[in-house]
């Protein structure tokens, strides 16, 4: 089948799937009609086919809810980018609280509740923490609903809408269990008065900002989580998503660290403990943690008893902290403040169960030389743990022997006893184990094939027959010819004035780079002096070197000047991956939040002004892709189009959509760089994440496809640089681009980072 | 004609051997032909190199290339003198005269012309022209030439033209492993081996952030200043911070982390 024909098919039965999608929405709004289309794009590219019947279910109940258009069109907008955040398994529970809040007066809060929703997702991103953002809510709905002169339940609640408008805000600064205990003030004390219950609620009051300077404590982990992540990598040369969990008195036991594939668990806030500051009680934590990733078999718990866990896990603990002393002495003073000293003898064994006493202080003996315990039988095993370790690196298995004959040599009747002794038995930094334990019964075969794969085209009748690129298989070491096929267009054109605005935010910024600029500006004609050889004598030289002659010493023979012009022969492209993830957001150091698209067009925006005073001939493209049949190549600026209102008006209009197939892009690209007359090429390309598609299920593929491309460029003299934004880039950036990328962490600073980036490139 | 003693390599320097570059070397000179030593800052190119002149007897010529040099300044010039004017050889022509092993440290820091008149001495022609003098000079037959070039500079206008690259044989160097960079801080700074090897996994934790913040990790050089530092009597945390942390990096978040595997990495008098 021809392409095209294949093409008019595919569009045909998106029509028809956008059809059915919005049939089983059922809801007949015009305003949802126009945004409809767009928010089932971005849908389709995070949900599963589960979740995406969730999203049209909960979107018909809010549509027909009978609160007019607002709340299912903030739904259907809103529920992309928080299952992002969250997961699409997050559904259930707010469409829970959705459901609790219809049925009581508070329906119109419904929408207040879904517009700040994302935000507070992302300073509250683990599944935990924002149950109990639920659960806060639906308690404030209760206690402050109706009740006010004795009238039942009519009113709607005065503070809520103020609430869920103030709750990023808060979240910026509070953690949930800050939170719960500023709300809880507020209900307290105005329970009874609409006027400054709101008043407290929008933080208009003087109280409500004193109970928020109080609550506001500790180290927020969303805020240092490059910080950890470099830790990470730096010491142990490691690295995970770090998901924070939520944390607040009340609860006991306290959760404790852990991790599975979903990451590494820390909690959401912790403040300054025994003199070690919070920063560095997380580096502990993670140290610990690192030090299991590394060193740590797991083993089957089947045959053991709990006590006898209890006791293996104590031991290995203690022999994973021997092993990271070794790499790292200098922690053992955190360590050593961090960890219990337990009391010998503070636990009466006639009427207590002792057991996890005596193996905190066993803990505490294998880590402090310095002990001054007692108990013989504690003083030998401690003599076996370091003579065991004194062997090597031992391992899980041997010293969970050592674990079960100390639980043997010391176990008593009164263990087994209700009663048991926990004070100062808590290693908080330590983790749950959990990694450690596997069972016989369990089947680890969990993984679950989703063949699910978000088709998406748009029909877009005017477009250009495809160019077809070829695309390399690593496994076979071998081009697939003619395999990709690459539309381009134009790109659509938005508002030029957007992006003057967006110049206009950066005026500093802008004066700042102008000076950079100019040391870098081709002159006119640039003066190069000291030549023997040149087109004129250069007469201050010249006199200097005569007076040296004259006087009998050596003369400088360089005293001509020539003249060069434009010392610069550069052509520039800038490649662009809009891909999907491109409208994630991501949080501001000054507060508040942007999406990567709009830092993009703002960053891009300051390179074009950038490069157009300079004079290089320069271009732009986007590109994304969805499957090899459709690689989309978006013209934005070409050599000869001057940065003006036309080139502004299609970067305003910029969207992020599909996937990253690159290698097409970029060869599309070089061609029209190879084009270029000048003596050096330059191809930026700027992207997000991994080169991937829905079609290929071999990650590698497409890295080993770019990786073969850039080979290509460097054939044809184009120097190709990566400007990743994806701090995970480091697996297989310089799999593509070898050292020629950078990756920015700090996706807020890109606008300054980009400009300064192509200068030092082009010094 | 110049005296080839004073350009000698009279004592062993000491080069620790990261694989087999050195026979690849002897065999690239013996056949005359050029070389080309890439790798980052400080990793150790130079000291392979004046090892190797070492090694094989010859002279060492080293030109120090700077973005103000031309090619006058390889080649020579005319002097003027009060009876008229007299060439001088520049170091390229000395060492092509002499037979010397001519090393161009960093050549992409040169002006563009620079790397334009070496491109006869490394080919089958082996000569090098002296317009001014009009001059053709044939290469001594021990003659060879080498040229460094630290690819790390990510600057596209400092990269090497294509078809000078492809004049060349290539030795690709790196930071040395654990082990032999433990070596050589010891021998050059004679610490003592336990803090030889701390500084040196500081320094591969840096390296680990290389294209997250940083633009280069810790280089071999550096990790020898910090012992030489310790070696002269001060605090090793101190040494590790003025010595490989201050210099390479201004970004918050790196320093920290960097001075806390610093803190880490030492243990505390208790
Ligand atoms: N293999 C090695 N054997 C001995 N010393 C070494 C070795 N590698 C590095 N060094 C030490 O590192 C220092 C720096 O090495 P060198 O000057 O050769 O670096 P370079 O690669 O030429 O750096 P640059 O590119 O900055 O010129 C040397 O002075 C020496 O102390
Ligand atoms: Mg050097």
């Amino acid at each position: 089948m021809p392409d095209s024909d294949r093409k008019d098919n595919d569009s045909a039965a998106w029509r028809q799937s956008l059809d059915a999608y919005r049939a089983a929405l059922a809801c007949g709004f015009p305003q949802v009609g126009e945004v409809f289309d767009d928010c089932m794009h971005d849908a389709l590219t995070v949900l599963s086919p589960a979740g995406v019947s969730a999203y049209l279910d909960t979107g018909r109940f809010l549509g027909g809810m009978g609160r007019g258009v607002e709340p299912v069109l903030t739904f259907l907008e809103e529920w992309p980018p928080i299952a992002r955040t969250l997961g699409e398994e997050a559904l259930p529970a707010i469409a829970a609280t959705i459901r609790e809040l219809s049925k009581s007066p508070n329906a119109k809060a419904i929408t207040p509740f879904l517009q700040t929703l994302a935000a507070v997702a992302r300073r509250l991103p683990s599944r935990p923490q924002i149950q109990r953002y639920l659960d806060l809510t639906l308690e404030f709905a209760a206690r402050t609903t109706g009740s006010i002169h004795g009238i039942h339940q009519t009113f709607a609640s005065p503070g809520l809408p103020e609430f869920f408008a103030q709750a990023p805000t808060l979240l910026d600064n509070l953690a949930i269990a800050g939170l719960r205990t500023w709300v809880d003030y507020g209900i307290r004390n105005y329970h009874q008065h609409p006027e400054r219950q709101r008043d407290y609620f929008s933080l208009r009051s003087a109280d409500s900002r004193a109970v928020l300077q109080r609550e506001r404590h500790g180290t927020l982990l969303v805020d240092h989580e490059r910080l950890l992540d470099l830790y990470l990598r730096a010491l142990w040369h490691d690295s995970a998503q770090l998901v924070p969990y939520p944390t607040d008195g009340e609860q006991s036991p306290p959760a404790t660290p852990y991790y599975d594939a979903g990451g590494i668990r820390l909690p959401d806030v912790l403040d300054e403990q025994h003199g070690v500051s919070a920063i560095d009680c997380y580096r502990a934590m993670l140290a610990h943690i690192a030090g299991h990733r590394r060193w740590s078999q797991p083993m089957f718990a089947d045959n053991i008893s709990p006590m006898q866990r209890l006791a293996v896990e104590v031991f290995e603990d203690s022999r994973i902290e021997a092993l990271v002393l070794r790499r790292y002495p200098g922690l053992r003073r955190t360590f050593l403040a961090l960890h219990p000293a337990p009391v010998e003898g503070d636990c009466d064994p006639q009427n207590t169960s002792c057991l996890r006493h005596r193996l905190a202080m066993l803990s505490r003996a294998l880590l402090d030389a310095a002990h001054g315990y007692h108990d013989a039988e504690l003083r030998k095993f401690v003599g076996h743990f370091h003579e065991t370790m004194a062997a090597g690196d031992s391992s899980s298995e041997e010293i969970a022997t050592l674990a079960l004959a100390y639980i043997a040599r010391t176990r008593c009747q009164s263990d087994q006893l209700a009663k048991v002794h926990f004070a100062d038995t808590e290693i908080a930094y330590r983790d749950d184990n959990r990694h450690l334990w596997r069972f016989h019964e369990r089947s680890d075969d969990e993984e679950m094939f989703d063949e699910h794969r978000p088709t998406a085209e748009v029909a877009e009748p005017d477009r250009l027959p495809p160019r077809h690129y070829p695309e390399w298989d690593y496994q076979s070491e071998s081009y697939r010819p003619d395999w990709v096929s690459l539309y381009e267009s134009l790109h659509p054109a938005g508002n030029a004035a957007d992006i003057d605005r967006l110049l206009e935010k950066h005026a500093a910024l802008a004066r700042r780079l102008k000076r950079l600029l100019d040391l870098l500006k081709p002159q006119e004609k640039q003066r190069i002096r000291y030549q023997e050889d040149g087109s004129e004598l250069d007469l201050d030289v010249a006199i200097r070197s005569l007076i040296d002659f004259k006087g009998g010493a050596t003369a400088d023979p360089r005293i001509n000047m020539s003249h060069r012009s434009s010392g610069r022969n550069l052509a520039v492209f800038l490649l662009l991956d809009l891909s999907q993830s491109l409208a994630d957001k991501v949080k501001l150091a000054s507060g508040g939040e942007q999406s990567i698209l709009e830092l993009s067009q703002e960053a891009v925006s300051l390179l074009a002004w950038s490069i157009e005073q300079l004079g290089d001939p320069f271009a732009i493209a986007g590109f994304h892709s969805d499957t090899r049949h459709d690689v989309r190549y978006l013209h934005l600026k070409g050599y000869s189009e001057r940065w003006g209102d036309l080139v502004k008006g299609r970067l305003a209009a910029m969207q992020a959509g599909y996937s990253t197939r690159m290698g097409a892009a970029m060869r599309h690209a070089a061609h029209y760089l190879a084009a270029q007359k000048a003596e050096k090429k330059l191809l930026l390309v700027l992207t997000d994440g991994q080169p991937a598609d829905v079609d290929v299920h071999d990650d590698r593929l497409l890295i080993e496809d770019a990786r073969k491309s850039v080979e290509e460029l460097d054939q044809q003299g184009i120097f190709s640089y990566c400007i990743s934004l994806d701090r995970k880039a480091d697996e297989y950036v310089s799999d593509i681009f070898g050292r020629r990328y950078s990756v920015i962490d700090r996706v807020e600073r890109l606008p300054e980072r980009l400009p300064e980036l192509f200068m030092a490139l082009t010094r | 004609m110049t005296d080839k003693t004073q350009f000698m390599v009279v004592d062993e320097p000491f080069y620790q051997q990261q694989g087999n570059e050195v026979a690849l070397y002897e065999a690239a000179y013996a056949a005359r032909l050029p070389v080309m030593v890439k790798g980052p800052t400080g990793c150790g190119k130079s000291r392979f190199i004046e090892y190797m002149a070492w090694k094989l007897g010859r002279p060492l010529i080293t030109v120090a290339c700077n973005e103000d040099m031309t090619a006058s300044d390889l080649v020579g010039r005319y002097l003027l003198e009060a009876d008229g004017t007299r060439w001088l050889d520049g170091p390229l022509t000395t060492a092509a005269r002499i037979g010397a092993i001519c090393y161009l440290d960093e050549v992409v820091e040169a002006r563009q012309d620079t790397t334009v008149v070496i491109h006869p001495l490394t080919d089958h022609r082996r000569t090098l022209p002296l317009d001014k003098k009009g001059e053709l000079i044939r290469a001594h037959a021990d003659f060879q030439l080498v040229i460094s070039y630290n690819p790390g500079y990510q600057s596209l206008m400092k990269d090497l033209k294509q078809s000078t690259k492809q004049r060349f044989t290539a030795f690709d160097f790196d930071y040395p492993e654990a082990a032999l960079e433990t070596a050589i801080v010891v021998s050059e700074s004679g610490i003592d081996q336990a803090t030889a090897a701390q500084l040196i996994s500081i320094g591969a934790a840096a390296r680990r952030l290389k294209g997250h913040g940083l633009d280069e990790g810790i280089s071999t050089r550096l990790l020898v200043y910090a012992a030489t530092l310790i070696k002269g009597g001060v605090d090793a945390r101190d040494a590790c911070r003025m010595a490989l942390v201050r210099p390479i990096t201004d970004d918050r978040d790196i320093r920290d982390t960097l001075d806390h595997a610093i803190e880490a990495t030492f243990a505390q008098a208790s």
